[in-house]
């Protein structure tokens, strides 16, 4: 376990940089992830996904995973890859402060 | 007692298992005992995998549903229209209303090609296949004897499929097949993947890379499939990235059976059934049990969890009746044989806490090497298709073979776990 200064304050985060412990993240902290990640600017679409996962890991302890954010977040998959290139779940996850998903089996 | 209604929906490995099971434990006069499919073909699943490489024939690998109950179960040919969980019933597609007192989920997993762009479209058969059901596996028979070379892309669209070592092993043995017709050098073999490795679990997914690698066998990682082009013979991700095949053997998305879907607060949005990851009883209802491909479990969807959920599943079905505690005794223990080719195949075992480990498995016959390649495991997976149909069906012990996963002959055993 790792602590990392990200928007003047400290957080626990795993090897890839993902939030350990999800109370720790704010906004600004979602915003500075997202820079680092290489997205300049969260839209109202990003903040709709990036809050989806969160509200949903939060919910139930797992996050969403790619087809189920298609089939219920109301964006579709391929808009979720313009928003975050690379992998959408794993991005918004590591943005809204939530653990890595995990693959499933 | 009053004479009890218990309902399974699905004829295949978990339904016939668990019917067969609770049809020895209650008197005729106790519980009567209806198993509802759609079809009456129960196919040995785990054979498909032969059908290709002309190592099985569909006709070996199937045989009646009904067959396969005991005396004393009812078998229904239809199709479920919905389960109506406030009313404790379910209607058929014939109009057929079962009411029950014990509802079990047993209807697997359904594959869903169309939800890829492209995939069912011209050269879906021709140049496009999964071995993934009979027919599929059989067209892909035909298309390898007549295949002399080019590029054979592997691709498992996304997770979760059922038996998720099954494309690795369909890699490994088309490696062998080519090899045996003296064509290796004229194929090139890709596996595209969407997880980050060969596999889900750390230390299985390095020693199976490690057997791609020596395979020369392609390995492609975070491929998110979004479309194919039958055609024109490429497979495209969603983040842009295009591989193009000669042969594509895909694994389509999965999702969970139609009527899960037409069933109120039954499934989640693929159509899975969430349930209680040790009772296998579903949040819906607590008369509504789960188990084998059509749960949302995070084990892998694969008939040996299913065998395994089965023991914990029928006592606490009794257990349900008699209105006494649920046992919390299932641990997400799964066993896979996975075959590499030339009659060697290694042995996976792991549950939700311990991943797959080297050493050694402990069987009433002797212990099995773990995630190595040996003729023994192979003879193994060869000898348990008489097993499924004689043993594990009609619902018989495998002694020395119980749910909880052992840990005995584990190498490296973690000492905390999370």
């Amino acid at each position: 376990m790792t602590t990392l200064e990200i928007a003047e304050t400290t957080v626990d985060v795993d090897a890839e940089g993902f939030l350990t412990h999800p109370d720790q993240w704010n906004e600004q902290i979602a915003e500075e992830i997202a820079r680092e990640s290489g997205i300049p600017e969260l839209t109202d679409r990003h903040w709709l996904v990036v809050r989806f996962m969160r509200d949903r890991y939060l919910a139930t302890g797992t996050a969403p995973s790619i087809r189920s954010l298609g089939k219920e977040s109301g964006v579709p998959i391929k808009e979720l890859y313009e928003l975050f290139p690379k992998g959408p779940a794993k991005l918004a996850a590591k943005i809204g402060g939530i653990p890595k998903p995990r693959g499933c089996i | 007692m009053m004479k009890k209604q218990i309902v399974i929906l699905g004829g295949g490995t978990g339904g016939t298992m668990t019917a067969n099971r609770l049809r020895r434990h209650f008197d005729a006069d106790e519980a009567a005992i209806h198993v509802v499919d759609r079809d009456d073909w129960h196919v040995y699943q785990p054979g498909l995998l032969f059908v290709p490489f002309g190592l099985a024939h569909v006709d070996e690998i199937v045989r009646p549903r009904h067959r396969q109950l005991r005396t004393g179960i009812v078998f229904h040919e239809n199709e479920v229209e919905s389960v109506r969980i406030e009313r404790d019933e379910v209607q058929l597609d014939d109009g057929t209303l079962l009411p029950y007192d014990v509802l079990v989920i047993a209807t697997g997993a359904r594959l869903q090609p169309e939800e890829t762009e492209g995939l069912t479209g011209p050269g879906w058969n021709e140049r496009a296949f999964t071995f993934y059901t009979p027919g599929g596996a059989d067209q892909l028979h035909r298309a390898l004897e007549s295949f002399d070379g080019g590029r054979v892309v592997v691709n498992l669209i996304d997770m979760p499929i059922k038996c998720p070592v099954a494309p690795l092993e369909f890699a490994f043995l088309a490696d062998a097949y080519f090899r045996e017709c003296g064509i290796r050098n004229r194929v090139e073999l890709v596996y595209a993947t969407p997880l980050d490795g060969a596999f889900t679990k750390p230390v299985a997914s390095k020693h199976l890379a490690g057997l791609l690698t020596e395979k020369d066998i392609e390995l492609v990682t975070e491929f998110n499939a979004g479309e194919v082009d039958g055609v024109g013979g490429k497979l495209s991700s969603y983040d842009g990235r295009d591989l193009d095949f000669d042969l594509l053997v895909t694994i389509p998305l999965h999702g969970g059976a139609a009527y899960v879907e037409r069933s109120p607060g039954l499934g989640d949005a693929l159509g899975f059934v969430p349930t209680n990851k040790s009772t296998l009883q579903t949040p819906a209802r607590p008369n509504v049990f789960a188990l084998g491909d059509a749960t949302d479990l995070p084990t892998s969807k694969a008939g040996s969890v299913t065998h395994f959920e089965g023991e914990v599943l029928t006592e606490n079905i009794v257990r349900f009746l008699e209105g006494k505690e649920l046992d919390s005794g299932y641990d997400g223990h799964a066993n896979c044989f996975i075959e590499t080719g030339f009659h060697k195949a290694l042995l996976i075992d792991f549950n939700y806490d311990i991943e797959p480990l080297p050493g050694r498995f402990p069987t009433p016959a002797g212990p099995l090497p773990l995630l190595r390649e040996s003729r023994l495991n192979h003879l193994g997976k060869l000898m348990f298709q008489w097993v499924y149909w004689h043993v594990l069906l009609p619902g018989r012990e495998i002694p020395g073979l119980g749910p909880a996963m052992p840990l005995a002959g584990k190498k490296n055993v973690p000492t905390t776990t999370t």
